[in-house]
């Protein structure tokens, strides 16, 4: 009898009501401004007037029709990516080739380039925007998407350097002696070698710079004003101006804007909690 | 390092496979050029521009004189002193609420009889994958009195609306709008570092103390949180730092000049004004102040970095 209560309160307690009330109120918090942006991209511009937060009466396409016919919204669209996959291709390169010679090269002098790099991780680059305004407009860089290469490969490194220092450092040697046995040469090692093994540390740096370069505003926003040239979240800034009232395109844009990253997001969930916490955690 | 790595050992072991000297710079290079040009002098650059008055072509040394007007001008100071104040106002609020949040849902989350974790765990950290410019939008339009009044209080939800002004529009409470907006955001990065630290803790410790007879309070005072201060000092740090760096999330909800009455003015906002656009009505950017602005700004950071660095990470 008394055996059977205590097996039965434990599978209450089991079930963690209490924390799953907690949760379940978070959780419609925290999706609830996601829904509201999703759903009223589906309505026709008056019906967002009567029915704010509700399911759109009337389920419509026309305002996504809408911005997939503006040619200048794919122009933003592929400036985001170039400047999201060249950054973080450089990042990568350059990188992965210090990390290597980093976690070989173990002079002091070495340790010393090794924590400049790494003290760069608890800098905001915005401190240096001034100067590099200036360099920039010197580079004659401004309003292209050169401005922003390098300023995000800049800002990428020291992370790289940190993630990948320490993951090239713990690959067995015998690897390294296997290859140099067989006459392959330093840079050789590289490519065929470290680089393949080193795969899910440069997915972590990937997705640690991907989501803020993707979405910065700050830099493309002081550097460029040409159209041409503009990311998608800087042309999100003007959607107030430019359709004023209506509602429903405006959030149109904000949601493709945001719907890439979340996409990927929720397909490697696992991946991007690791790389977007991966800057703070030793080792 | 005192422990050699095995890959540092194989390189050492033949004649010609560990090369000396600085061999190994020509790989560091491309990646130093990128760091230092881009990087690393235009920070400490900042430092020296912040002496001199004036644009390109015609700059003047002024030694200190921008941190004087900084800090004790009429109407500069006024600006810098009211955003510096507001900007710790702005942290205090990630600090206690989004770090107390995080600890509770880490601790939650790391239940292993808990079921659907990895269902709250993902959608928690949604909207960290998106841009503060896109959630100040959404919340600005949901926060508009005008189109929220009626459906609010039909769902009897009334007391969410500020009348008449919106919350945004009231000086009183723009700020703190702002800020919960922000920690609603971006209490997911603290919630999963507390929850890979918790995770980290050796079982053996919680099922001693357990034996040992204490409860699920004492367990997590007087055990977990003493185990993972070195994380919660991290989380302090990128606390402190990304707050003092906070522009999107005022830009979109309170435009540049910190609306309504520079109440939601930040640090980011200022030197923006300041150093790149020119603060209104002149229009005019003064590259010499702005520099003050952020050098003052890394000095700050600085002091309150490498203490809590020493203090919390232990004896490395």
């Amino acid at each position: 009898m008394a055996k059977e209560k205590k097996t039965r309160s434990l599978r209450i307690m089991n079930m963690h009501i209490p924390y799953h009330i907690v949760m379940i109120i978070w959780s419609f918090i925290a999706a609830f401004p996601l829904y509201f942006l999703l759903i009223n991209t589906f309505k026709v511009k008056k019906e967002i007037y009567t029915n704010f937060f509700g399911l759109p009466k009337k389920w419509t396409l026309e305002n996504y029709q809408a911005l997939f016919a503006n040619s200048d919204f794919f122009a933003y669209f592929r400036n985001s990516f170039l400047v999201v996959v060249i950054s973080l291709f450089m990042i990568l390169l350059l990188g992965s080739l210090a990390a290597y010679a980093l976690a070989h090269w173990r002079t002091r002098f070495s340790r010393v380039v090794y924590f400049f790099f790494v003290i760069g991780m608890m800098l905001p680059i915005k401190i240096a925007t001034i100067r590099l305004l200036q360099i920039m407009k010197a580079l004659n860089t401004l309003n292209t998407l050169f401005s922003l290469y390098p300023v995000y490969i800049a800002m990428g490194l020291p992370t790289a350097v940190f993630i990948l220092t320490e993951f090239v450092h713990g690959l067995p040697g015998e690897l390294y002696e296997a290859a140099y046995m067989d006459g392959a040469g330093r840079f050789k090692i590289w490519y065929r070698i470290v680089i393949p093994l080193i795969r899910p540390a440069l997915a972590t740096v990937a997705i640690y710079n991907l989501v803020p370069i993707w979405n910065d505003l700050w830099f493309p926003l002081i550097f460029i004003t040409k159209e041409s040239s503009k990311t998608v979240l800087l042309a999100v800034t003007r959607l107030q101006g430019q359709y004023t009232t209506d509602w429903p395109k405006v959030l149109t844009v904000l949601a493709m804007s945001a719907l890439p990253v979340i996409a990927l997001y929720l397909t490697m969930s696992k991946s991007f909690i690791k790389g977007l916490t991966a800057g703070a955690v030793k080792g | 390092m005192a422990a050699k790595s095995r890959t540092a050992q194989a390189f050492q072991g033949g004649k010609s496979i560990r090369p000396g000297g600085f061999y190994w710079m020509r790989y560091v290079i491309p990646a130093l050029i990128f760091y230092v040009v881009f990087m690393a002098y235009p920070m400490l650059d900042s430092v020296r521009l912040s002496l001199y008055e004036g644009t390109a072509g015609v700059r003047q040394y002024v030694g200190l004189a921008n941190y004087v007007r900084l800090f004790t001008d009429e109407v500069v100071s006024k600006r810098f002193w009211n955003a510096f104040f507001n900007n710790w106002i702005f942290f205090a609020y990630h600090m206690i609420l989004q770090n107390a949040l995080g600890i509770t849902f880490a601790a939650i989350l790391t239940n292993r009889t808990m079921r659907g974790r990895q269902f709250y765990q993902t959608l928690i950290f949604i909207p960290c994958t998106v841009a503060v410019l896109v959630t100040g939008y959404l919340f600005k339009i949901m926060m508009n009195p005008q189109w929220t009044k009626a459906p609010l209080e039909a769902a009897g939800l009334g007391f969410l609306v500020h009348i008449p002004s919106g919350w945004l529009g009231d000086p009183g409470t723009a700020l703190s709008a702002v800020s919960l907006v922000s920690v609603w955001q971006w209490v997911g990065i603290p919630t999963m570092m507390f929850v890979a630290a918790f995770q980290g803790i050796d079982d053996d410790l919680i099922e001693a103390a357990s034996i040992e007879g204490a409860n699920a309070w004492q367990q997590f005072t007087r055990i977990r949180i003493p185990l993972i201060v070195p994380v919660i000092g991290m989380v302090a740090i990128m606390t402190f730092v990304s707050n003092f760096n906070a522009f999107d999330v005022v830009f979109a909800m309170e435009t540049l000049d910190g609306a309504p009455d520079y109440s939601t003015d930040l640090i980011g906002t200022l030197f923006y004004r300041y150093g790149v656009a020119g603060q209104h009505p002149v229009g005019i950017p003064e590259p010499g102040v702005g520099s003050a602005i952020s050098t003052s700004i890394f000095a700050m950071l600085l002091c309150g970095v490498v203490p809590t660095l020493i203090k919390t990470q232990g004896k490395e």
